[in-house]
């Protein structure tokens, strides 16, 4: 029966059906529905591990043992992966091992625009690229298949308009696998001697690869009326050619995006006058087709920026289409925001008012840059905002000393946190880093993570201490405090701040949009007291805006934090008894 | 039959999500090719989010391009008015008249325009503009704006009312049925 699925969903389905029993990934947008989806059928064990290294490392030892698996991650996840990746390439599989990657063109929740198409080419490792749903859900299930007939770990290339659209699929009946593990030294013991002997394997893999790529079905020539150009495209670019001319050019499809054919893309290059490749991001497609000795064109027509979309492609073409009506009125932007009653407002708040220098961080907390509160100076990567504090510290002889933290979430700290305080503990620099806990793992949606108690699945699980892991690695001040209580988050940070060794505050309160999170009765505003200072508008809450002169508080999104209330030095915005 | 577009536009957290669900499971049952395209992430705290609901014989592209869109469903005035060059010639907006600043209206860095429903029709669009938030609420909970504004959207496709309930019920929450129901009713007879 058909059904409309979202790509990622049809990944898991494709798990499913392709017989996968083992899935570990760290959630990551546009990545993370795979996992959830797939964590709801019976026959998949499926865990979120606290990072990406560590899901491709337990994937691929669930892979060696007999059982067909998969992890998952987003395209900066890759990076954090790329240690494993690059020597499973050499040792192979038993049985299949498939590991879904989503890009972000466009970085709609991203902090860059890398193309993961080309860790396929670095780490020689066949990649498959999806278009829509259904090839979504069929590449899957041959990844698994070309796995173990190349040995190798095969690549799903997702982006984030075909990770997130809905489209319509097939669901069929599952496959079982189950392979017997042989130890094998000379395959599965990377050291010299035998990775020597491996790399060769590899290399005529993709020999053998490129062979496959020449007749592969999800390689397709579709052939046009007019062969003036031929476009030479994959994934979701695919869609957008096709939507603005139809079946008038000729199309070569590539599903295959790594090794790629040769003399596939050369007869039809030779079929038709002109060929243009399109294709996000980098031109990936174009030059291998540059290094076939074809003269073709991409990026001289086609940006490396961003997405494309039907009107990109149909105006580089000179097809018309239709321009929409500009209101012309000067329409304020509406940038994301930190929720009302998010926990993490009042500690930032706490932040700006004594004018840190802040290392943020990967998470929901990174909106803490926004204005008003614009309490962030640096957003890199996971982890990147602990040991950056370090060096920031360390080398200026303690001149920054007292005048800077780091900020992290909990699921952040517990990804690649923990290795950046040992290094404050161990190389000793006189650093304060603060822990945003709160419980989960927010911005991709609510994951469960190692600090939380419970597992992907919901069910009850070890949960870290990290007051108890802060002090083991040698961090001897380890504080916790409320940020919805202001003045305890000033006291605490300034204290710690002033004191002569590193430190740790764990700022710990749950997500404000957690189902078991208890909310009080909105505030309301004494407007005999309200003197349109404008005080309570400096912590940036949604749900505070002025009205004809005086604050007020939108009750459908007021959870009653009580945070406004402190600032308030006119005792105007009250809390209302239950 | 031409591809049709539908732009569900709005304020992160006001539920544009289980109106695409809704419409694409009613689009299913009719046997069209669709494609939704929905946004996850950062940009769903309180920011402006965009769905795109497309159906016809065979769907391409998974989103809305300038000028294509057949009706744009707003749950925010504001949220209208920036999408605007979204629309194709003939299209409509249905938006909802609730306002919700934005951040930079909320520090003073901008103003949320004055009379925008006004300067819409102004430019010759055809725009259906209401109070969908009091409706939900009369209908059992502010939650339901977007069933709301499905209900409004019917009056202009050609699907009978069971099929719309039908692909209510296979959406929402049991308990929240009847609730979802009447928020339709209410839309449809705005």
């Amino acid at each position: 029966m058909k059904k409309l699925m979202l790509g990622n969903e049809a990944v898991a389905r494709g798990l499913y059906e392709g017989g996968c029993s083992f899935v570990s990934s760290y959630p990551g947008t546009p990545s993370t529905e795979i996992t959830e989806y797939a964590a709801k059928y019976d026959e998949i064990y499926a865990e979120w591990a606290p990072n990406e290294k560590v899901a491709m490392e337990s994937a691929f030892g669930a892979a060696l043992s007999g059982k067909r698996s998969f992890c998952g991650m987003k395209h900066v996840g890759l990076n954090v992966a790329a240690d494993p990746l690059f020597t499973i390439s050499y040792t192979g599989v038993n049985a299949g091992f498939v590991i879904g990657v989503a890009d972000d063109p466009g970085m709609h929740s991203s902090q860059n625009e890398q193309d993961s198409r080309h860790y396929a080419k670095a780490s020689k490792i066949p990649m498959l690229e999806p278009s829509d749903s259904s090839e979504a859900l069929e590449m899957t299930k041959l990844a698994f298949e070309l796995s173990e007939k190349f040995d190798t770990p095969v690549l799903i290339k997702m982006c984030t308009r075909v990770a997130h659209s809905q489209s319509i699929v097939e669901p069929s009946d599952r496959v079982e696998v189950q392979k017997s593990y042989e130890k094998t030294p000379e395959k599965y013991i990377m050291m010299p001697g035998n990775a020597k002997k491996r790399h060769p394997v590899v290399e005529d893999r993709t020999l053998a690869l490129v062979e496959y790529a020449e007749t592969a079905e999800i390689n397709r020539s579709e052939n046009g009326k007019d062969n003036s150009i031929g476009f030479i495209t994959s994934s979701t670019s695919y869609q957008y050619v096709k939507e603005v001319f139809g079946d008038k050019y000729s199309v070569l499809k590539l599903g295959m995006i790594y090794p790629m054919p040769e003399k596939l893309i050369k007869d039809f290059a030779e079929s038709v006058d002109r060929v243009v490749v399109v294709e996000e991001l980098d031109g990936f497609i174009e030059e291998h087709c540059n290094n076939l000795g074809l003269k073709v064109e991409g990026k001289e027509i086609f940006s490396l920026l961003d997405e494309l979309s039907q009107n990109i492609v149909a105006d580089k073409f000179g097809v018309t289409t239709e321009k929409g009506i500009v209101l012309g009125e000067n329409i304020p932007n509406r940038p994301p925001v930190m929720c009302a009653g998010c926990p993490h407002r009042g500690l930032f708040y706490t932040l700006a008012k004594n004018k840190l220098t802040v290392m943020g961080d990967i998470g929901c907390y990174t909106l803490g840059a926004v204005p008003p509160l614009a309490a962030i100076d640096t957003t890199i990567c996971m982890g990147a905002s602990i040991s950056g504090l370090h060096g920031f510290n360390k080398a200026n002889n303690g001149e920054n000393d007292g005048k800077t933290v780091a900020v992290i979430g909990d699921s952040t700290f517990m990804h690649s946190g923990m290795t950046g305080l040992v290094n404050i503990a161990y190389n000793s620099s006189n650093s304060t880093v603060i822990i945003l806990d709160n419980s989960i793992t927010g911005m991709t949606g609510h994951q469960q993570n190692p600090t939380t108690g419970y597992n992907l699945k919901g069910d009850p699980a070890s949960k870290i201490n990290l007051e108890a892991l802060c002090k083991a690695v040698g961090i001897n001040r380890v504080r916790v405090v409320d940020p919805y209580n202001l003045a305890e988050c000033e006291t605490v940070i300034k204290e710690e701040l002033s004191a002569e060794e590193p430190s740790v505050v764990i700022s710990r309160r749950p997500c404000a949009l957690l189902k078991y999170v208890k909310h009080n009765k909105p505030l309301v505003v004494d407007s005999t007291k309200c003197k349109s200072c404008k005080m309570c508008m400096k912590i940036g809450c949604p749900a505070i805006s002025i009205k004809n002169g005086i604050a007020d508080i939108d009750n459908t999104l007021c959870t009653g934090c009580g945070v406004c209330s402190q600032l308030c030095k006119f005792d105007a915005l009250k809390a209302q008894e239950d | 039959m031409k591809t049709k577009n539908v732009m569900i536009v709005g304020v992160g957290g006001q539920g544009s999500l289980l109106a695409s669900k809704l419409l694409g499971k009613l689009l299913l049952t009719k046997g069209y090719d669709i494609k939704v395209s929905e946004v996850h992430g950062m940009s769903q705290r309180g920011g402006s989010v965009v769905t795109y609901v497309r159906f016809g014989e065979k769907v391409y592209s998974p989103i809305i391009d300038k000028g294509e869109a057949d009706f744009i469903i707003s749950f925010e005035l504001l949220e209208a008015a920036r999408y605007t060059e979204y629309l194709k010639k003939g299209g409509k907006i249905i938006t909802n008249t609730q306002q919700i600043n934005p951040m930079p209206v909320i520090t003073g860095a901008a103003e949320y325009p004055e009379n925008l429903e006004e300067k819409i029709r102004l430019k010759g669009i055809d725009l259906i503009a209401f109070d969908a938030l009091k409706l939900a609420e009369e209908a059992g909970s502010s939650k339901a704006v977007n069933i709301v504004l499905m209900g409004m959207l019917s009056k202009f496709f050609d699907f009978t009312e069971d099929e719309w309930l039908n692909a209510i019920e296979t959406s929402v929450p049991a308990k929240f049925l009847d609730l979802n129901k009447k928020a339709f009713d209410l839309g449809a007879k705005a």
